[in-house]
């Protein structure tokens, strides 16, 4: 249970500056497969900059990425990190308006589809069937996460708390190796928090994903991930589990300032 | 009352997925491609056939086609009218100069058209929105020029060559219900291609490189090889349409036919008829093409009153405040005003 796995992603002495803001400084991170780590720290520490890097969408000033246990090139192209097999939602979100919630959850699968342009002109044979596995396998989906009522609903219907939901079924569709879900929960009830915690635990548990996430409640934070970063200005200032973080005198500067340490 | 979902259930995803999977819907269809097919070609005068029906579907051809790029893909073009002369010069140059047989030079023309349109298209990777638009503008009038200037091409300065006379397997294609079978069988297996394609995979990843981009790339979609595929895809249409209307209408090529009045023409086409939408299309392909003769058909009584310059203006004014009209009506276009008749029929007799 114990025994050190190689971890599926390694990011080493990660730096990126934004015009003369170093908004990430050296910051090394692993995330191991089967775990929920959390990325924490005040607005503006580079959370979000650091899921963009693992994604693709922003490439770092210095620094390595490892997935898999092979270093990705300098300049490599989002959708080809998505195609191997990293997956995300946005912070403030990215549905594809225009399309139904069926809609959007496909095109999640749209790297584990592979009938060419002619086929599907034609909707011939492959691509029918093709067509229709996936349909099946985003069913599952919709049945996993509990949207089946809005599944013909245009996303820009929705509101937002299943926008949300739609989004990380959207991300789930993709099978990824690992999932980068920016802020689930943010801007919701107690209730649409609770939900969407179960189900990324059930993601976790049940279909087995890799999964970082970035989420401001403390909460939530402490009761459902394995492991936390904690980042500040740029750098990262504590790394471990729930109960570490929680007593680590620099997250408690980070968080509360100076006097209340 | 007489439009429902209920009872109608579908127990495999195949049948979920068909392209009409309210009965209705697919009834209706029949009917129309019986009224195409069969009743239009034995009840209609040649003129209605061969100057009204004709352009029409081409028109429709390629208004799809535009749609395909504004309507699905989220890609602006102001130069479509361009592409379609493009695609009717080429066919013609390979029927014409060739002997090439008739079908295989519509299809070239539809793929000089589609590598033509590709290239133009390459801005697209990096700039979006006006300055797409004001790129795909240039489009117009380099291939404009182009035709014009490059003698092999348009054979002298006026831009024209002539149609010669068209035969399929030795069959000739002389009267306007041939040409009409020939616009219609291609344009019916165009639309049926061009469902497919949006209804699947390619359509989807088109619809969200429109709604959102970066989320589109982030998730796997390959935003350059889809872009460019948009305008090949939607520009082989023009072609294709270019080609049947020189071939099926005017009778020869000329550039004064696909003057950039005719691309304005063809984006208020999927405006007014519903951008993203295939019934739009043909809504928007109707109202450009039928509106105007319907005016003057029934301004035709005052003619005698009105002097016929004051007239055609009033034409003119009339065709331009309907389009507002329609606008202010519903903005995203006739498709949406029919789906909302449809949302009313199913719940009738009941307001909600």
């Amino acid at each position: 249970m114990n025994e050190k796995k190689e971890p599926i992603l390694r990011a080493e002495n990660i730096s990126i500056t934004f015009g003369g803001l170093k908004a990430l400084d050296r910051v090394s991170l692993e995330i191991n497969p089967g775990e929920i780590m959390a990325i924490i720290g005040p607005n503006g520490a580079g959370k979000t900059t650091m899921l963009n890097i693992i994604n693709g969408f922003y490439k770092p000033d210095e620094g390595r990425i490892i997935f898999e246990g092979k270093e990705r090139p300098k300049k490599m192209k989002p959708n080809l990190i998505a195609a191997q097999g990293i997956a995300r939602t946005f912070q403030n979100l990215a549905l594809f308006t225009g399309m139904s919630t069926l809609g959007n959850i496909m095109v999640g699968r749209t790297m584990l589809m592979h009938s060419n342009i002619f086929s599907q002109a034609l909707y011939w044979r492959f691509s029918q069937k093709e067509e229709i596995e996936h349909r099946a396998a985003v069913e599952r989906i919709i049945d996993f996460l509990q949207i089946e009522n809005i599944r013909r609903t245009p996303a820009s219907m929705l509101p937002y708390g299943l926008r949300k939901r739609v989004e990380l079924a959207r991300a789930l569709a993709a099978e990824p190796k690992l999932l980068l879900l920016d802020e689930p929960m943010a801007g919701m009830n107690l209730e649409e928090k609770e939900d969407i915690a179960r189900f990324v635990l059930d993601a976790n548990e049940e279909l087995g994903y890799t999964i970082a996430l970035i989420e401001h409640d403390m909460g939530v934070v402490m009761d459902i991930c394995d492991r936390i970063v904690v980042l500040d200005f740029g750098e990262k200032i504590a790394e471990g589990t729930p109960d570490e973080i929680k007593a680590d005198p620099k997250v408690i500067k980070a968080y509360l300032g100076e006097a209340g340490g | 009352m007489f439009y429902r979902e209920c009872g109608n259930y579908k127990d495999t995803y195949a049948k979920d997925m068909a392209i009409f999977p309210i009965p209705l819907d697919r009834y209706g269809f029949i009917v129309m491609l019986i009224l195409a097919l069969i009743v239009i070609p034995l009840i209609a005068t040649d003129y209605w056939i061969s100057s009204i029906m004709i352009p029409f579907y081409c028109f429709a051809l390629s208004a799809f086609g535009l749609n395909i790029l504004a309507g699905y893909a989220g890609q602006i073009s102001i130069g479509h009218a361009a592409f379609m002369a493009v695609g009717a010069y080429a066919s013609l140059i390979l029927y014409g100069r060739y002997g090439i047989p008739l079908l295989p030079s519509i299809l070239g023309g539809g793929i000089v058209s589609a590598a033509v349109g590709t290239f133009f298209g390459l801005p697209a990777l990096r700039i979006k929105g006006f300055y797409l638009a004001i790129s795909t503008l240039a489009s117009q009038f380099i291939i404009q020029w182009v035709i014009v200037h490059w003698r092999w091409v348009s054979g002298g300065v006026f831009g024209t060559v002539e149609a010669p006379d068209m035969q399929i397997f030795g069959w000739a294609l002389d009267t306007p219900v041939r040409k009409y079978y020939l616009a219609l069988c291609i344009m019916i297996l165009l639309i049926t291609i061009g469902k497919n394609l949006v209804r699947g995979q390619l359509g989807r990843n088109w619809m969200a490189i429109r709604d959102m981009d970066y989320a589109a790339e982030i998730i796997g979609v390959n935003l350059y090889r889809d872009k460019l595929i948009a305008f090949a895809v939607s520009t082989f249409y023009a072609g294709i349409a270019g080609s049947l209307i020189t071939f099926c209408y005017y009778g020869a090529a000329n550039i004064e036919e696909f003057h950039v009045m005719v691309s304005f023409a063809l984006i208020g086409m999927i405006i007014i008829g519903g951008l993203g939408t295939i019934l739009g299309s043909f809504l928007g392909a109707g109202f450009f093409v039928l509106l105007p003769i319907a005016i003057n058909q029934s301004l035709g009584a005052f003619m005698d009153v009105v002097p016929s310059d004051i007239l055609s203006n009033i034409e003119a004014i009339i065709f331009g405040g309907l389009i507002v009209l329609f606008l202010i009506v519903e903005p995203y276009g006739m498709a949406r005003l029919w789906h909302t008749i449809k949302d009313k029929m199913r719940l009738w007799p009941f307001p909600y």
